[in-house]
């Protein structure tokens, strides 16, 4: 790697910049997170590697584009364009598990493989069909186009809230998952589908729930991203190689990983962009492979023998 | 008219058959054991019951009603419990999360009625000390104890026990002997797949001894015990 140089230095001396970095990198991780815990739920239960879910992200961000925009970006209208975002990719979660994945089960997982990564061309085809290929701008939410002041700096007040949501998102998961019956059915099906069926479960019905509620996060990741980034073709790339690098690092399928593993690429893609520009997505992989060195199965994760 | 049909079932996993035609039935409150050395298709006749490994030919028929084809869950709605010989406890769930999980209301009656945990745990009154801890570091005796209390909180009309005895020490086997008596007793209705011939003889009404995927012999307890040819026959290594 290259050598820090002393300009660098310098700005990682002044405290207001890491304080902004630093927030930046929560940020981030937390934007990253909400769409991770959709991959990971999925992958969890159904065991479905889903290639779409980084298309599904984008989507997202389209629909909230359009909301604004058709609202011509009244009060109100990015919000509701970040609920638009999460509902269509729900329905259309659902045709397509409903419709096509429901069949795949019990194939080996190539054809699933093979099935989701379809899915990733036929909606990336389907996203020019409408929204061409241009790039689109979705304005800060109203009355969070201004900085928070915290007294030594300030901070924007949009990716703030983003931190905020992305907490939230986590502990109701959290709630959901551990403290409801639903939530114990679905820690079930992860664990034992076979006899979760023959207690009198209709697990198929519990795929297509999960299935939906991930990519409605994939969506809202999608449409809560959408101010920070350039909505364009192609943004479905980056992102799912993030969320598989989080869920690899926070252990298949755990809800806690997924979170340190999304604050950790955060961390280490908005720093590592300072201190060794050019290497960013280098890092996420050196993360990576440091953390599997380490644990083999995550940070969460258990192994297979262990789980047995 | 008998509870449960099975009517010359003939199943099969891929290309290797292992039910050549078995039929039998069960009427209410009735305990129908199942016996016969290892592999000659006791699980496997419970699990073309459950819907598990359905039959390629044959019916089973639940209350004068075809099941054969029905996907498990449904079989499960029915009012039919399994307990298989591997427990299968959902080893990340609690004691208690893994009694909730498995709660359904009775045939015919409102969801506050049947099972509820209180009286699973009167019935397993070692599962209410470890109500919250996990399901996978409990002993082999509790584990199969939390099966059992799984499959009622079902409110099962009939069970599926797949070898309960096995590998548990004998104290505890007694004690598990008279927890199902006192379920039978109460007017479950039970097939009980068992090597150990004590508990088979104590607790069943009819034996089915199988041998490579069919049924050689029935009788009562009484006629086997009478019948020590039979017994080394089928049922001695
Ligand atoms: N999933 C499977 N795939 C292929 N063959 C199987 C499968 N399960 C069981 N078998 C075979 O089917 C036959 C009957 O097995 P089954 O488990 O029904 O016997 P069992 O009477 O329950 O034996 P045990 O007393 O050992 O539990 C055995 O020869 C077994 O090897
Ligand atoms: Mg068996």
């Amino acid at each position: 790697m290259p050598p820090i140089e002393g300009k660098t230095m310098s700005m990682l001396a002044n405290p207001t910049f890491l304080f902004y970095q630093f927030m930046n990198s929560i940020s981030l991780g937390m934007n990253i997170f909400i769409i991770a815990a959709g991959l990971s739920l999925i992958l969890g239960v159904l065991r479905v590697i889903n290639f779409a879910h980084g298309a599904f992200f984008m989507v997202g961000a389209y629909v909230c584009w359009s909301t604004v925009t058709y609202l011509d970006g009244a009060t109100g209208s990015f919000w509701l364009g970040v609920a638009a975002a999460a509902v269509v990719l729900g329905v259309v979660a659902f045709v397509i598990e409903r419709g096509l994945l429901h069949y795949l089960y019990g194939r080996e997982h190539l054809t699933q493989l093979l099935f989701t990564f379809a899915i990733v061309l036929v909606v990336g085809d389907l996203a020019k069909m409408i929204w061409g290929t241009d790039q689109y701008n979705v304005p800060y939410p109203h009355g969070l186009s201004g900085a928070v002041n915290f007294g030594f700096a300030l901070y924007p007040a949009y990716p703030l809230l983003l931190c905020a949501i992305g907490v939230v998102v986590a502990v109701g998961m959290w709630l959901v998952l551990s403290k409801t019956r639903w939530g114990r059915i679905i820690r079930a099906a992860t664990q034992d589908r076979e006899m979760l069926s023959a207690l009198g479960m209709n697990v198929p019905l519990v795929y297509t729930g999960v299935f939906v509620i991930g990519s409605a996060l994939a969506g809202l990741g999608g449409a809560l991203a959408a101010p920070r980034v350039a909505v364009s073709p192609g943004m479905d790339a980056t992102i799912i190689i993030e969320c598989f690098i989080v869920v690899i690092i926070g252990g298949l399928g755990s809800l806690w990983g997924s979170f340190l593993g999304a604050l950790a690429l955060g961390f280490v893609t908005m720093f590592g962009t300072v201190i060794f520009p050019d290497w960013e997505l280098v890092l996420a992989y050196v993360l990576m492979l440091g953390i599997l060195l380490w644990r083999p199965w995550g940070l969460f994760g258990v192994s297979e023998e262990e789980s047995h | 008219m008998a509870l449960l049909e099975v009517d010359n079932i003939r199943t099969a996993y891929g290309l290797s058959k292992v039910l050549f035609g078995i039929s039998l039935t069960v009427e209410p409150g009735e305990v129908v054991a199942l016996v016969g050395r290892n592999g000659v298709g006791k699980t496997t006749t419970m699990r073309s019951i459950m819907g598990l490994a359905p039959p390629q030919q044959g019916s089973v028929r639940w209350m004068d009603r075809e099941i054969t084809r029905l996907p498990v869950y449904h079989v499960a709605k029915l009012g039919i419990g399994y307990v298989p010989e591997d427990r299968r406890i959902f080893p990340e769930l609690t004691v208690w999360e893994n009694l909730d999980i498995a709660r359904l209301p009775p045939i015919g009656g409102a969801k506050g009625d049947g099972w509820s945990e209180e009286q699973v745990f009167e019935l397993f009154p070692d599962l209410k000390d470890i109500q919250s801890r996990k399901g996978g570091v409990l002993s082999g005796g509790q584990q199969q104890m939390l099966t059992i209390a799984r499959s009622l909180m079902g409110n099962p009309k009939l069970l599926l026990l797949d070898e309960p005895s096995e590998g548990l020490a004998p104290i505890i086997v007694e004690t598990l002997r008279d927890r199902i008596h006192l379920l039978k007793t109460g007017g479950l209705s039970i097939i009980l797949a068992e090597q150990n011939l004590e508990f088979v003889l104590y607790l069943s009404d009819r034996i089915h001894i199988l041998e490579k995927g069919a049924i050689q012999y029935t009788g009562t307890p009484a006629d086997l015990r009478a019948n020590p040819d039979i017994q080394s026959k089928y049922l001695t290594l």
